[in-house]
């Protein structure tokens, strides 16, 4: 008997839904144009950094050092004399953000004493950016003094010298795209679980259709899930799609198993989701759910390690971190996709998930059972 | 049926102590103005909202206690179109049909008269009707699963007047096919055409009767008044001694006089008197049994009343 409305209830669902073209089209769309815009233009790569040049040895070595570091890609000489104010000008009016100092005792002081300084000097007003060149700086100059046999010591100023030894595991050339897209997926299926959901169930609130389903033989269970079915399968397509993009758009890396993935995914839906329909109890329109959902959801991002690591976070939003779904399922995508984490390692997460979908979603049935009777 | 039933919200009290019973077959109209407190019955009836006081039975049933019972057995039509206006119109019905586990064809005899109007338009999607038709529709989706009884809350809202001649005309059909149908409205001519009315107003119910009864109990004598000049005619009568209130009616005016129990035709005298000073000539003064929408005037706030 209730399967028989569920079903019906259902099909009702999807039959509105399908109507919906323009819904459609753009939850189809979603995927592409928000895996393309946030993984290719918010990056922290650096392209090609300019460079002045002081040169004041005119030598092999340091004519040497100078094409290393311009075959590189990371470095574009844009400009060059002997004179240390001409620099300074440059890198104030940016047409330069890293001056070369080298000074003229350079490859005497190699052959003598196989060692010998340079100095950098970074513009250091985007500090991430000035710390990423300087590194790249440093391992240039590093592998060209391994070739010499001989030590070089950049002098950097205004940074202190920094020692890079980093070696990038699961991620070796420090990719932005494969380290940002897990997460991008994340955010899309948490857009589509809690907006979509509140959005929906309010509708019939706003239409008055929901009025007329209370004065039929319709359990709340039944209607209950079957607004959350619809929007279930429909995330976990958009996951589907959203990994094809991934993958072959973008050639990410898929090392784990894909089946752990829709796994985790389908309890962290039920997080989502849940969290959708508690939004819809406590609001009467649209605009209002929207507004709510959007707030929830930004904090949820923000606090979630998507954009910035919890690490650096201070230690209550560490905390509040722990407790956050988005984080936990951030990390199971991130552990499975790159690093190919079986379930036993990210069992933890996938638990705190469990936990949490039980709780938000008891707690929003409970509380969709009073406010309507 | 119900007995004193009372809700309120905040503090506003909705509805205080109402106590009605409808019979069997019969079509009943509960009449009021706006915020009288219908729908908050309705919404009671139908077991969209629990009663803070008091007791409501639908068909035997408690509203509370036998709620899902009473959902599978009422049909229930808000005075908003609450059905799926990207659904079309026959999606609309086969879904209502389906919840109540029935099919539009077992239902198909009851709803034939108003549907086979709106079946032409089976594809077209509920939202691009007329307000005549969504309201034909929406007729047909509390019908569909053949209630025991009808609950119609200000069905003709937004509806022109051919349609509501007809409306009215296909409720009298569904009552004489023995269906139990509760229907409010704030018109009177509709609430004319019910078997039994009970005036509302604020919360409470004022008389319960069949229409042409509500007026015997009219407490104070009552003139219709013709003449020409109409508009300084009626403040005229409204400065009048005795003038309890006067009221446009059609072409007539409706004056009542504030003397219970005094002999009509010496006021008609002293008002065409009064007229007559006032420099009106060839008006006309009757005594007349008061109507139902002079009980409705009568019972309206009293706010509304001087303000016109």
């Amino acid at each position: 008997m209730k399967l028989r409305i569920l079903k019906v209830l259902l099909r009702k669902e999807y039959l509105q839904i399908y109507r919906d073209k323009l819904m459609l089209r753009q939850m189809l769309m979603m995927p592409f144009i928000q895996l393309l815009l946030l993984s290719s233009a918010a990056t922290f790569e650096v392209k090609t950094a300019h460079l002045y040049l002081v040169d004041r040895d005119h030598s092999e070595s340091s004519r040497g050092l100078t094409d290393r570091l311009q075959a590189s890609g990371r470095f574009h000489v844009s400009g060059a004399s002997g004179s240390n104010n001409l620099a300074d000008v440059s890198l104030l009016n940016r047409s330069a953000g890293v001056i070369l100092v080298i000074p003229h005792d350079f490859e005497r002081n190699l052959v003598r004493t196989r060692s010998a300084d340079i100095q950098l000097i970074f513009n250091a007003e985007d500090g991430a950016l000035a710390g990423v060149t300087s590194s790249y700086a440093q391992q240039i100059i590093a592998a060209y003094a391994r070739e010499l046999t001989v030590s070089i010591k950049p002098v950097i100023a205004p940074a202190p010298q920094i020692e890079v030894r980093a070696r990038g595991w699961y991620n070796p050339e420090l990719s932005y795209k494969d380290y940002m897209i897990p997460g991008i997926l994340v955010q899309l299926l948490t857009l589509v679980g809690t907006l979509l959901t509140a959005m929906n169930i309010v509708r019939e609130k706003e239409l008055g259709t929901l009025d007329q389903l209370n004065v039929t033989p319709i359990p709340r269970s039944a209607f209950i899930a079957a607004k959350l079915i619809p929007l279930w399968t429909i995330a976990l397509a958009e996951l589907a799609v959203g990994l094809m993009v991934a993958r072959w758009l973008f050639g990410v890396p898929m090392r784990g198993s894909l089946v752990l993935v829709f796994f985790a995914a389908s309890i962290y839906l039920v997080v989502a989701l849940g969290i959708g329909l508690l939004i819809s109890t406590a609001v009467e329109t649209q605009q209002q759910a929207m507004f709510v959902s959007f707030f929830v959801i930004l904090i949820y991002l923000l606090m979630s390690g998507l954009f910035t690591p919890i690490r650096s976070m201070p230690n209550w939003a560490q905390w509040l971190a722990e407790v956050n779904p988005v984080k936990h399922f951030i990390e199971i995508m991130r552990a499975v996709l790159l690093k190919g984490a079986g379930i036993a390692d990210v069992a933890r997460s996938l638990g705190i998930l469990a936990l949490s979908g039980v709780l938000v979603l008891t707690l929003a049935v409970r509380q969709y059972a009073k406010t309507s009777t | 049926m119900v007995q004193n039933a009372g809700k309120r919200f905040g503090k506003t009290e909705a509805l205080s102590g109402v106590s009605f019973e409808v019979n069997h077959g019969e079509l009943f109209g509960l009449a009021g103005p706006d915020g009288a407190g219908k729908t908050t019955l309705f919404r009671i009836l139908t077991t969209l909202v629990l009663p803070d006081t008091g007791s409501a039975t639908v068909l035997g049933l408690d509203a509370v206690r036998d709620m899902w019972k009473i959902r599978s057995r009422v049909g229930y039509m808000p005075g908003k179109f609450s059905l799926y206006g990207d659904l079309t119109v026959k999606e609309n019905l086969s879904f209502f049909a389906s919840v109540f586990g029935t099919t539009i064809e077992k239902g198909y005899d009851l709803i034939a008269p108003i549907y086979s109007q709106i079946e032409p338009f089976a594809e077209r999607r509920a939202d691009a009707l007329s307000g005549g038709m969504k309201q034909k529709l929406a007729l047909s989706c509390a019908l569909v699963h053949r209630p025991d009884i009808l609950f119609l809350d200000e069905p003709t809202t937004g509806v022109d007047a051919v349609s509501r001649r007809e409306f009215w005309d296909q409720l009298r059909v569904l009552r004489d096919s023995g269906l139990t149908i509760l229907v409010s409205t704030p018109y009177m001519d509709e609430a004319m055409r019910c078997d039994r009315v009970a005036l509302m107003q604020a919360g409470r119910i004022l008389e319960i009767d069949i229409p042409t009864e509500i007026g015997s109990r009219y407490p104070l004598p009552l003139f219709a008044i013709t003449g020409a000049e109409r508009y300084r005619l009626l403040l005229e009568l409204r400065k009048a001694s005795h003038a309890h209130s006067v009221f446009p009616f059609g072409a007539e005016l409706h004056y009542t006089d504030d003397r219970a129990g005094f002999d009509p035709e010496v006021i008609a005298g002293e008002l065409r008197e009064y007229l007559d000073y006032k420099g009106f000539a060839n008006v006309q003064v009757k005594s007349i049994q008061a109507g139902i929408e002079d009980s409705f005037m009568e019972l309206m706030p009293p706010p509304l009343q001087k303000a016109s």
